[in-house]
């Protein structure tokens, strides 16, 4: 055992031991250092897909969150240019979709807005899309807004690996992607999802909601209302 | 009455005159009159030109969120939109409120019309009241009344703070906080929340008294012109509660006509549309509601603190109970119709927000943990609040899905369309009839709009410093006078 954690990495000059078989994200999160992310949830197999965990290795970018962690890696992360392109890909992920935080019941608990606050971002930047969007009701518990996805995949992931039930894909490419469901009609209504599916807890923006819980908790006592996301995603509160 | 001033007969080669924007009100109005080579008055009407939207983006949006979007409305009175909303959605869920959600409404609800009438009458009324309508522009503003009325302007300040404290601690924050969910509310007000409120209650009880005789002193000093300002006669029409108390929060529709009489009385407002109707007029974007047994013509009623005050039988605090005696009884009832007695009912109304917030927290209830209660659901809520400006009716309908198929909002500055179009007729009679334009004689149409603080967006932002523009149209549309005044408050001519 003496030798199981003698390998080490540096990011941004911090020393960070690492098993074999951990990610450079799975080392930086167990040595408390935060590298912002939002597809990634330690819980469920790396998707890469959101590019936030995007370090610098030895010259390269990479997504920390599926690079291996190798032996004697110089990575950068907290670094000006770094920062600025996760907040030009945050600004992009607002404008893609429609994100109306002022009245999402989300506000305040959702993981984009609370990496955006944390990258200081301060408008949108981009034009908008508006994209049109579906909006999915006919389940009797859960709403499935599909204005506030990013195609994460994280319910994806959940519902296949954890709950056993494949219930959600991404159907299409590019712009053009979209977050479909299993069942004959394509409503949600007709899936067997439950509202106490992990799929139902995994999701980072406010695209699965349970229904009826809108602003039940008081701005305050909101997740992200008296800590960022690096003080959640670093401690025990990772949704 | 003028209503055929509405439109001119013959409004071929009559001058068209425009006050546009008009503000220190909320959003965007304008004004246009058409007058003849005498200057003599045809057609003087109140528009207003902006198209917001809310009932329509709001379709396809599930109902718990409706509260928290429509609030946005309005950045000054949306505690009330979203009260309006909510009481709807406790329809929708089936709720009947537990005592501690209804208080810590009715708190929310007081606080809003504190802050709000404290806004309207220090920040945007009391530079006409305090150094008269055609006073120097440069110093009719609240910057004025700070230098001049030091004191007073201190006071308008804390009342506003405090209202909006009030706001924050029960909501979350100033602006746009939560607070009211369907079927309750989603937090009590601690013991270190009521003691913060408490500590300064006194002082704002004593200031909304001195408000109160603020605008008595100007408004008695000088009665006839006063009263007869804008003067009309109409009905009235707003929520009391059963026994027939001035109630903000809920109770049952009253309509007064012009000489006391009823028209109709503690209406269940969820068949509001048995008793009222709406009008579309090709020039306004806003519709004309009127009270339907009364017809299109003569059916036109005012809302608002003139209305409440009027038509409650009494105010169930007593301060303010003696101040609507006094009102009421002020010079033989000659005030309860004037445009500019709105100041005065409203004054009236915050002192009595003032004693109901010392009220409410000193009720225990306050503290209870009872918060949220659901029912049998229904596709169908209506809600309706005293807003600061007047009725306020929230209306929506959802489906088996709970989304929203439907929603018609009538806004308090909706039921007053007709009559502050009637005001700006009369005015415009009284004082511009023959004359030639300048701004003084603007600021007296402004003046009559701004006494029914109309709730059209934007009037913080203005403070004492309204844009606006005048051209003076010769019959070949040629501009033959025209006066503006720009954001600054400088006018060019």
């Amino acid at each position: 055992m003496g030798t199981f954690m003698s390998k080490t990495i540096t990011i941004d000059g911090q020393v960070v031991p690492f098993k074999e078989g951990q990610t450079i994200m799975d080392a930086a999160m167990a040595a408390d250092v935060y590298i912002p992310h939002l597809c990634h949830n330690p819980e469920f197999t790396p998707h890469g897909s959101c590019k936030l965990c995007t370090v610098k290795v030895n010259g390269r970018n990479v997504a920390s969150c599926t690079m291996p962690a190798v032996e004697g890696q110089q990575v950068l992360s907290d670094t000006l240019e770094l920062n600025d392109e996760r907040l030009s890909l945050t600004q992009m992920l607002f404008v893609e979709g429609n994100h109306i935080c002022p009245s999402c019941e989300k506000s305040g608990n959702c993981q984009l807005q609370a990496v955006a606050y944390y990258l200081g971002m301060m408008s949108p930047h981009y034009n908008h899309f508006y994209p049109q969007r579906e909006v999915d009701a006919s389940h009797p518990d859960v709403l499935l807004d599909r204005n506030r996805c990013i195609y994460c995949e994280l319910c994806v992931r959940a519902s296949r690996d954890v709950d056993g039930k494949n219930v959600f894909g991404l159907s299409g490419r590019g712009i053009g992607s979209t977050l479909v469901v299993n069942s004959a009609s394509g409503l949600l209504g007709d899936t067997n999802l439950a509202a106490t599916d992990k799929a139902m807890q995994v999701c980072p923006t406010g695209a699965l909601l349970k229904k009826r819980q809108g602003f039940t908790v008081p701005i305050g006592q909101r997740i992200f209302d008296h800590h960022t996301i690096k003080d959640v995603q670093l401690g025990d509160k990772h949704e | 009455m003028t209503f055929e001033l509405e439109t001119a007969a013959n409004p071929e080669g009559l001058k068209r005159v425009v006050i546009e924007p008009v503000s220190r009100v909320e959003g965007h109005g304008k004004v246009t009159l058409l007058l003849d080579d005498d200057n003599r008055v045809h057609q003087a009407r109140f528009h207003i030109v902006e198209f917001r939207g809310f009932e329509k983006f709001i379709q396809g949006r599930p109902y718990w969120e409706v509260a928290s979007i429509v609030q946005r409305l309005c950045g000054i009175c949306p505690v009330s939109h979203n009260l309006a909303a909510s009481k709807a959605l406790d329809m929708i869920v089936g709720a009947q409120l537990t005592p501690t959600a209804e208080k810590l409404r009715r708190l929310m609800h007081l606080g809003q019309i504190l802050q709000s009438h404290a806004l309207h009458f220090y920040y945007l009324a009391s530079p006409d009241l305090l150094f008269g309508f055609d006073s120097d522009v440069a110093k009719r503003n609240i910057v004025g009344v700070a230098a001049a009325y030091p004191e007073i302007a201190k006071q308008g300040i804390a009342l506003r703070k405090y209202g909006q404290e009030v706001i924050r601690i029960t909501m979350g924050k100033r602006v746009h906080g939560t607070g009211a969910i369907p079927g309750g509310v989603n937090k009590n007000l601690s013991l270190e929340e009521r003691n913060i409120l408490l500590k300064d209650i006194d002082n704002i009880i004593a200031w909304s008294q001195a408000a109160v005789e603020l605008i008595k002193k100007v408004y008695t000093g000088n009665p006839e012109f006063h009263n007869g300002f804008g003067y009309y006669k109409s009905s009235f029409m707003s929520l009391v509660r059963k026994d027939g108390a001035m109630d903000l929060y809920h109770g049952g529709l009253r309509a007064l006509d012009e000489h006391g009489q009823t028209i109709f009385d503690h209406v269940d407002y969820g068949h509001y549309w048995d008793y009222i109707h709406e009008e579309v007029r090709p020039w306004s974007y806003m519709k004309f509601p009127f009270i339907r047994s009364r017809g299109r013509e003569e059916g036109w009623y005012r809302v608002g603190p003139l209305a409440r005050v009027n038509n409650c039988d009494f105010i169930p605090t007593p301060l303010a109970e003696a101040e609507r005696k006094i009102f009421k009884e002020f010079d033989g009832g000659s005030a309860t119709q004037a445009t500019l007695a709105y100041h005065w009912a409203r004054m009236i109304e915050m002192l009595h927000a003032a004693e109901g917030i010392q009220e409410l927290l000193l009720d225990g209830d306050l503290q209870g943990d009872d918060l949220v209660s659901k029912g049998e659901p229904a596709l169908r809520g209506v809600g309706v609040i005293e807003a600061p400006r007047g009725t306020l009716i929230h209306h929506y309908r959802v489906n088996e899905d709970e989304m929203v198929v439907r929603a018609n909002l009538i806004v308090s500055t909706t039921h007053n369309n007709h009559a502050m179009n009637e005001a700006v007729r009369q005015v415009a009679l009284q004082y511009l009839d023959g004359q030639q334009v300048t701004e003084g004689l603007l600021n007296h149409i402004e003046v009559a709009i701004r006494a029914f603080d109309p709730c059209l967006s934007c009037a913080t932002h203005a403070v004492g410093k309204m844009p606006l523009e005048v051209e003076l149209v010769d019959a070949g549309g040629n501009v033959i006078d025209r006066l503006a005044k720009n954001s600054d408050g400088r006018c060019d001519i």
